[in-house]
C-alpha cells in the first residue's frame, strides 16, 4: 500500500464520515462544521489529484466564503434543534431507498465502466506551477468569455441578494 | 505520484452525490437543505477534477471555478430567501412553507 493509497483512504474517510454527519446532526451549525470538514477533505483529494489551484480555490471560496455565509445565517436565525414531524411519510418510504438506489447505481456503473479502469498515471500536470500557468492561460484565453460572464452574474446575485434582504419600510 | 485509479475517485464522488440527495430529501431545515445542494455541487466538482486527471486536460478544472462561482451566486441569493422566509413565517422548517402566499 503505497502513499497516495492512503492519504486517498484517509480523506475519502474523512469526507464520507463528514457528509453522513451531515445528515445526522440535529443541529444546523453542526451539519455546517461537518460540511466544511468535507470540503476540507475534498482540498485535500484535490492536492492528490494534482490539482493545486483548485485545492487553494476550494478552501478559499467554499470554506472560507460560503460556509461563513452559511454561519452567519444560522447565527442570525437564532437556528435551534430541527423540529420533529412526521407529517411527509414520502420522505421515509420513498426517499430512503430511492437515494440508496441512486448511489448503488452510480457506483456499479463507474466500476464498471470503461473510464472507471483507466489508471492516472504521473505526468508533467503534476507540477504545480506549470498547471497553475496552463489553467490561467486556458481561463483567460479560451473561456475568457465565460470568466466575464460570471463576473456579471455575481454582481446579478449580489444586487438581488441586497433586493431580497432588505427591508420593507 | 497519483497513482490512485480514477474510479475510485469516481465512487467517492458518486457516495457524496448519494449522501448529498439523501440529505436533501431527509432534512426539514431549510439551511440544511442549502447545505445538501452544497455537498451534491462539491461532488461533481470532484468527478470534474478526476476526470480532467483522467484525460490530462484542464477544461474540466476550468468548469469547477464556474461551479464555484454559481454555488457562491446561488448562496447569497438563496440565503437571501431563507432570511425573508424566516422573517415572515417565524419558522425554519420547509414543511411549513407550504404557501406561496401567506
Amino acid at each position: 500500500m503505497s502513499l497516495p493509497f492512503i492519504l486517498f483512504f484517509v480523506f475519502a474517510f474523512f469526507a464520507v464520515v463528514g457528509a453522513i454527519l451531515l445528515i445526522v446532526a440535529r443541529e444546523p451549525i453542526h451539519s455546517a462544521l461537518a460540511l466544511i470538514m468535507v470540503m476540507v477533505a475534498l482540498a485535500a483529494l484535490y492536492l492528490l489529484l494534482g490539482a493545486e489551484f483548485v485545492a487553494a480555490v476550494q478552501i478559499i471560496v467554499y470554506a472560507g466564503a460560503i460556509m461563513v455565509l452559511f454561519v452567519f445565517v444560522i447565527m442570525l436565525l437564532n437556528a435551534g434543534v430541527e423540529e420533529r414531524t412526521n407529517w411527509s411519510k414520502l420522505a421515509k418510504y420513498a426517499g430512503l431507498p430511492l437515494g440508496v438506489f441512486l448511489l448503488f447505481e452510480l457506483t456499479h456503473w463507474i466500476a464498471r465502466s470503461a473510464v472507471g479502469k483507466s489508471i492516472a498515471n504521473g505526468s508533467e500536470a503534476t507540477n504545480a506551477a506549470v498547471s497553475t500557468r496552463a489553467l490561467s492561460e486556458m481561463l483567460f484565453r479560451k473561456y475568457l468569455f465565460p470568466f466575464e460572464a460570471t463576473s456579471i452574474l455575481i454582481l446579478i446575485a449580489i444586487l438581488g441578494a441586497l433586493v431580497l434582504a432588505k427591508r420593507d419600510e | 505520484m497519483s497513482a490512485v485509479p480514477i474510479s475510485y475517485y469516481l465512487v467517492l464522488s458518486a457516495i457524496l452525490f448519494g449522501l448529498g440527495v439523501v440529505a436533501f430529501v431527509f432534512k426539514h431545515n431549510i439551511i440544511t437543505i442549502y447545505m445538501a445542494i452544497e455537498l451534491m455541487l462539491n461532488a461533481v466538482n470532484l468527478a470534474f477534477v478526476a476526470f480532467a486527471r483522467a484525460h490530462n486536460q484542464l477544461d474540466g478544472l476550468v468548469f469547477v471555478f464556474f461551479v464555484i462561482v454559481v454555488a457562491a451566486a446561488e448562496s447569497a441569493v438563496g440565503l437571501a430567501i431563507i432570511l425573508t422566509i424566516a422573517q415572515n413565517r417565524q419558522s425554519l422548517n420547509v414543511e411549513r412553507v407550504n404557501q406561496l402566499k401567506f
